[in-house]
């Protein structure tokens, strides 16, 4: 009989939430009742909102999944689920299913292999299309069939895979370069770390696959140091792919030979560029520089370089072993196959999803999503980060694809997706993008340096509630020659969360401008706490927590609050049990 | 400039080496110089431009550029607020401040005592722990601004315990 299997989902946040613990818990527990399992340490499993969690397979039986698995409900899981088989508390989904409109290709092993082991990566058809290639096909047909997939980059500009792959085989040049843009930048994503953390092999594959097809013989991966868990996880992964003879000289006796090495990343999001991110791994500034000629023709070293994102490659193994038909039958017309969305916010369910192209705004957020946290009304999802835009409930029916995406003002991004409710105020969302973009900023050309920040200028004016109406021309104005302007990627595209917001919600600017208020209660200049007299009981929570010493009043007597020495942290209100502070 | 110590030389010396003294690995060998001194000081650059043969203001260029490289020392304890999309719709601003005022020190200073450097960070992606707080290795999620005194607190024992 086949052991029982136990695994246990261990990506950054896993680990964060304490579910290293919870192994230990299992393999204590179970060592002791002598109960016959293997413990196995996988990546994500996706379902964010309830870490830590675990999967158990019980044998000749479908996995079944635990989430929010404390030190309780471990041993629960134990007594109950182990040893009397009894169904127990925190399975999941509970409601809704989480998994129904999900379909996984990135992301397929992802929470189901222990990432470290190169044999289960082996077992699930690893390294399979990769023996295809090499044996029964020839560059141009591998390059032929990622054309004809239809796969488009996922990083974010969606560029057709395989035109990229044919113009750096087409390059001539005794050396070229396959790089891997793991530089992850975008604030809420995480599909690149997650699949690095949960399944290293496949990108590894596809960079080998790619560099046959192109005609290179050197790999280079370009990860953040901030992810020094997938770090890790790739070392582990190149060493085990070296010793099984996938990597190195004369690669499955086919004659030909890859190996890849790592560059690091230092923290700088326009690294994320392709030519940045060549200067980058060349030591120095990650400065990006104008295109043409393009990396494919001049890139690391000068030499064609062809730079997929991590995602792109997760895709390609299965699109080889499966075949380009298959692939380009999911999807939509211009774009084929899946995405992985990051999902978060108000949100009930936050989670790694994997969804095919043409799936709506709605069916993930209020089906895969489970809809809005808590009672508060839908306002908004910003797609795309730093780049992209917020789109309101009109385009929740919306067909996700990169022309949708595009043509609703936002863009699909690296598939960072956060939901915002009626607490969010847009102006401030708008002006934390702009912010997050002078950040980032490499300060090369005028527009993107200059333009940024004096749109940030405008915006701050506006939450402060010292805006003019003739501001909201003077920030489309700006914004245009930005776009228009700017060298690279990052500048052309900054000004898109303010772009869209002023159009989908243009009445919220006004009402900062004109009337003052910041509806969502988070412009701290614009609200105002008071106390309200018949209601309060002088009970001093508040005057107590109050970090300034800004309320006064005796016990039993009304409170106030000074609104020249309040800080607007709003401690008191979430303090207050009578409900006797309100924002005015 | 202060004249770096003949062990903090010798150790740049060998990195370098290792890195075949090739100006292209310039971010591999700040990365490892940071990680054994640190910080990055001027006189650090300059042995580091020298050994790989190249002017300092390519090295100071590197350093200013990336965020990761840092050229002040950091307190014992870096707190990292997340600055992350997510963290910032879940209220990370209010943390920052309440951090910001009872350690009396803006983003990216020390304590005069030398215990705790106040950052922020891009995204580490636990978004569904929004908002969160990282000290070394730990995370902290779904932080409050009431939280933030007990954290200081416990960081605070623990650097005495240190002493």
């Amino acid at each position: 009989m086949e052991n029982t299997i136990i695994k246990f989902a261990m990506g950054t946040c896993g680990i964060a939430s304490g579910t290293q613990d919870i192994l230990n818990l299992f393999d204590k527990e179970l060592s002791r009742l002598n109960y016959p399992a293997r413990l196995v340490r996988t990546g994500c499993m996706g379902h964010c909102y309830a870490e830590p969690t675990i999967s158990i397979t019980l044998p000749d039986q479908e996995p079944v999944y635990f989430g929010n698995v404390n030190e309780e409900r471990a041993r629960e899981i134990i007594d109950h689920f182990l040893l009397k088989g009894d169904r127990t508390e925190g399975i999941i989904p509970p409601e809704g299913d989480f998994s129904r409109k999900q379909f996984k290709i990135a992301l397929k092993n992802c929470g189901e292999i222990d990432p470290e082991e190169i044999q289960e990566y082996i077992d699930r058809e690893g390294y399979k299309a990769l023996m295809k290639c090499l044996t029964s096909m020839k560059p141009e047909k591998v390059i032929a069939e990622m054309k004809a997939s239809g796969l488009r980059g996922r990083g974010g500009g969606g560029f057709p895979t395989g035109v990229k792959w044919e113009n750096t085989r087409k390059s001539k040049s005794d050396q070229k370069y396959v790089v891997c843009n793991a530089d992850e930048g975008d604030p809420g994503a995480f599909m690149d770390r997650s699949v690095l953390e949960g399944d290293p092999h496949s990108v590894i594959e596809a960079m080998i696959i790619c560099g046959y097809s192109i005609g290179a013989n050197k790999g280079l991966v370009y990860i953040r140091a901030e992810y020094p868990l997938a770090i890790s996880r790739l070392k582990t992964a190149l060493k085990q792919a070296r010793e099984h003879g996938f990597l190195g000289d004369n690669i499955l006796h086919s004659g030909f030979s890859f190996d890849i090495e790592i560059r690091y990343g230092a923290g700088a999001f326009v690294c994320g560029e392709e030519t940045a991110l060549i200067h980058s791994m060349e030591g120095m500034r990650g400065e990006p520089t104008f295109k043409p000629p393009y990396p494919s023709v001049r890139g690391y070293m000068g030499r064609p370089t062809c730079v997929n994102n991590v995602e792109t490659l997760a895709n390609i193994p299965a699109i080889i072993r499966n075949g380009a038909e298959w692939f380009a039958g999911i999807g939509t017309a211009s774009s084929k196959g899946t995405k992985v969305f990051a999902l978060a916010g108000k949100i009930k369910r936050t989670g790694l999803i994997e969804v095919p192209m043409g799936t709506t705004l709605r069916e993930i957020i209020f089906e895969i999503g489970g809809g809005i946290k808590g009672i508060k009304k839908f306002k908004a999802v910003q797609t795309g980060g730093p780049s992209g835009g917020c789109l309101s409930e009109q385009y929740l029916d919306t067909p996700i694809d990169y022309e949708n995406l595009l043509q609703a003002g936002s863009m699909m991004g690296s598939g960072g997706m956060i939901v915002l409710d009626e607490d969010d105020c847009m102006v401030s969302m708008a002006k934390f993008y702009l912010e997050f973009s002078i950040d980032e900023s490499c300060g090369k050309c005028a527009p993107c340096r200059i333009g940024n920040k004096r749109l940030h200028e405008m915006l701050e004016r506006i939450t402060a509630g010292k805006g003019t109406m003739a501001d909201l021309q003077k920030i489309k104005d700006l914004s245009v020659v930005i776009k228009d302007t700017s060298l690279c990627g990052l500048g052309q595209t900054s000004p898109n969360p303010v772009l869209s917001t002023l159009n989908q919600f243009h009445d919220e600017y006004e009402a900062h401008i004109e009337a003052r208020t910041c509806d969502a209660h988070q412009c701290k200049e614009l609200i105002h706490y008071v106390i309200v007299a018949d209601k309060c009981t002088g009970c001093t929570v508040c005057f107590r927590n109050c970090p300034v010493e800004a309320i006064y009043g005796d016990k039993g007597a009304v409170h106030t609050i000074l609104d020249n020495q309040c800080i607007k942290c709003g401690i008191c209100f979430s303090k207050c049990k009578f409900n006797a502070i309100i924002i005015n | 400039m202060t004249a770096l110590s003949e062990n903090t030389r010798h150790f740049l010396i060998e990195v370098c080496k290792k890195y075949h003294n090739d100006e292209h690995e310039l971010i591999n060998v700040l990365h490892e110089a940071q990680d054994a001194l640190g910080y990055l000081p001027v006189e650090v650059q300059h042995l580091i431009a020298g050994e790989l043969n190249i002017p300092d203001a390519r090295v100071y260029g590197v350093v200013t550029f990336y965020s990761f490289f840092t050229m002040v020392p950091k307190g014992k304890f870096d707190i990292s607020i997340c600055m992350g999309t997510a963290c910032y719709v879940k209220g990370n601003e209010l943390i920052l401040d309440e951090f910001k005022r009872r350690l009396n020190i803006k983003v990216g200073g020390t304590t005069p005592d030398g215990v705790f450097t106040l950052t922020t960070l891009r995204c580490v992606g636990a978004c569904s722990l929004a908002p969160v707080v990282s000290i070394g290795n730990k995370v902290f999620g779904n932080v409050t601004p009431l939280q933030v005194k007990k954290i200081i607190d416990e960081y605070m024992e623990k650097a005495e315990e240190l002493h």
